[in-house]
């Protein structure tokens, strides 16, 4: 019984979610690979080699594989896919674009963004936002799975000394082509891996008042910033920064919620934070629900208050 | 060209579901059923193509139960022009929702196959890219933006960090994000002329596909309860418990 997790990564470093997908690799009990599929990453391989636990490598170089198309990606891991009982992804954008049609093709069902491995073919996943938490087992020969990365801790990035193969690259699909990309640069910590998260919400009122308030925040905490849907969707924030059901499931040791209600969807994002702090005017805001300290005040005072006292 | 569109009967995302007692499930007797939101988006966008030109018949398709009849309702009244129900009461996990579509993309030869990323009560986020593995088509999941300009079709995906540009060859599946539109709403006149379009009902054995789910779910918990904690009274109290209490700081 092998387990064969596939690297998320940009073809120069090592995503972070790949670490926590090697712990839930390990706990379904078996020796654990790594695929790095992508185009001039060898030093991704390197890395991936060097992650605890790890005992092997698999590198496939190749343009196909440089963008991380789907199509390729999936054919990829089909390649190998005889030799695993399990092939895990981290539940990230990447995964959760390939790891079905790894499934599909395999006839088997996906388990998708588990936060628990109760055995090598039982499994624990939120349903329902969250508000249900399923223990599903699988009788399929094969378990794809995507791997919640807040469910699992990181595996030490040092420490092992895999080996690395080289495999060969599978063929372009022709069926789709990558056409470009606008990846905010950012030197914050990310998002679904930092420890402290300040997150804005409708309340801010503008696109403005967002910056002008929760990027000092941010600043002097270190911290990543997140937002509610309704922020996004009024503009204030970018897509990418929205933490909920369907954004990015975050789980710091500090989450700052300001001027956000509260609602399941959002929720569902964060409410496995160590600890939540709200900042809201309306006292009866759901928020406060989850919140280990809440703060009934006007954002527009209270934040710059703490970005002086801090 | 013509458009698939899958639309999946679901608790309404404004209801907070319970866990039943003997853990078998979420008790959802009695909720609210409504179309899954990211569906909406996926008919609102098949409906637009459509204004534009680009699109000349949008085909809607639910599977399970009877009832899914209201949903497909809802999508002719958005606009789409007939509806196809895949009747079972069977459950149906997304590996088999992924086949009956396959059987019907073979049927229906769309050149475009639109639908939610994922559905909010499984939140499973597969039937996309698992109908596109088995029809051997290309995809674009989580769009924000869909262009399409002869037989192709230029797609812009939320991914991690940003925006991703893809161009797919047609036919191609496409699964929507949250800002790729936002629905209109239903109104009365398009309610009645609803009811008189075309809804074909088929079962899964009449597209030749074993439904049989792959997963047994052994049970449902509720997750663990969060307390909810203390209102400080001012910001300097706010910091001090970070500080000495929580020792976040």
């Amino acid at each position: 019984m092998t387990a064969l997790v596939i690297a998320e990564h940009d073809n120069a470093t090592l995503g972070a979610a790949t670490l926590n997908a090697v712990t839930a690799a390990t706990a379904c009990g078996g020796e654990v690979h790594v695929l790095v599929a992508g185009h001039n990453a060898a030093d991704v391989a390197q890395a991936a080699a060097q992650i605890d636990g790890v005992t092997k490598v698999l590198h496939a170089d190749g343009e196909s594989l440089a963008h991380a198309l789907a199509e390729n990606v999936a054919t990829q891991v089909l390649a190998v896919a005889a030799d695993y009982s399990h092939i895990l992804f981290p539940a990230t954008a990447n995964g959760k674009n390939i790891a079905p049609r790894v499934a599909a093709r395999l006839d088997v069902a996906q388990i998708s963004d588990i936060t628990k491995v109760e055995g090598a073919d039982t499994f624990e996943r939120p349903i329902y936002a969250g508000n249900a938490m399923a223990t599903v087992q699988s009788g399929d020969a094969v378990k794809v799975i995507t791997v919640r990365g807040t469910g699992f801790d990181a595996a030490a990035d040092s420490g092992g000394s895999a080996s690395v193969e080289t495999i060969d690259a599978v063929a372009d699909s022709g069926k789709s082509r990558f056409v470009g990309q606008e990846i905010a640069q950012s030197d914050r910590p990310d998002l679904t891996a930092a420890k402290v998260v300040v997150s804005g919400g409708r309340a801010l009122g503008s696109a403005e008042k967002f910056q002008e308030l929760i990027t000092p925040l941010a600043d002097k905490l270190g911290a990543a910033i997140g937002a509610s849907r309704a922020a996004v969707d009024a503009g204030y924030a970018p897509n990418d920064l929205q933490v909920g059901q369907t954004g990015k499931i975050v789980a710091p040791d500090l989450y700052i919620a300001a001027g956000i209600s509260g609602a399941i969807q959002h929720l569902a994002g964060m409410k496995d934070s160590k600890v939540i702090v709200a900042i809201n005017t309306d006292e009866e805001a759901p928020i406060f629900g989850v919140a280990n300290y809440g703060l009934v005040a006007d954002l527009f005072e209270a934040i710059p208050e703490l970005i002086d006292a801090l | 060209m013509k458009a698939l569109i899958a639309v999946k009967r679901v608790v309404d995302f404004n209801v907070k579901v319970r866990v039943k007692s003997d853990q078998t499930g979420v008790d959802i007797a009695n909720v609210k059923m409504s179309m899954n939101p990211f569906d909406e988006i996926a008919v609102e966008e098949a409906v637009r193509l459509k204004e534009a030109g680009v699109v000349d018949e949008i085909v809607a398709v639910s599977c399970g139960v009877a009832k899914c009849q209201e949903t497909l309702r809802t999508a002719l009244a958005l606009g789409a022009d007939r509806g196809i129900l895949v009747e079972t009461d069977e459950e149906l996990q997304p590996l088999a929702v992924a086949k009956l579509l396959k059987a019907l993309v073979e049927k229906e030869q769309p050149g475009l196959v639109i639908m939610g990323k994922q559905a909010i009560d499984d939140d499973a986020n597969q039937v996309g890219q698992m109908l596109a593995a088995l029809a051997d088509l290309p995809q674009a999941t989580f769009a924000s933006k869909v262009e399409v300009a002869g037989d192709k079709v230029k797609v812009t995906r939320e991914v991690d960090g940003g925006l991703e540009t893809l161009e797919l060859a047609t036919p191609a599946v496409i699964t929507t994000d949250l800002r790729l539109n936002e629905p209109r709403y239903v109104t009365l006149p398009n309610i009645m002329k609803a009811k008189k379009k075309q809804m074909d009902t088929f079962t899964p054995a009449d597209l030749g596909v074993d439904v049989a789910p792959r997963l047994k779910t052994l049970k449902v918990a509720e997750p663990p309860k969060r307390g909810a904690g203390v209102k400080v009274p001012d910001v300097a109290t706010l910091l001090d418990k970070l500080r000495n209490e929580a020792k976040v700081l």
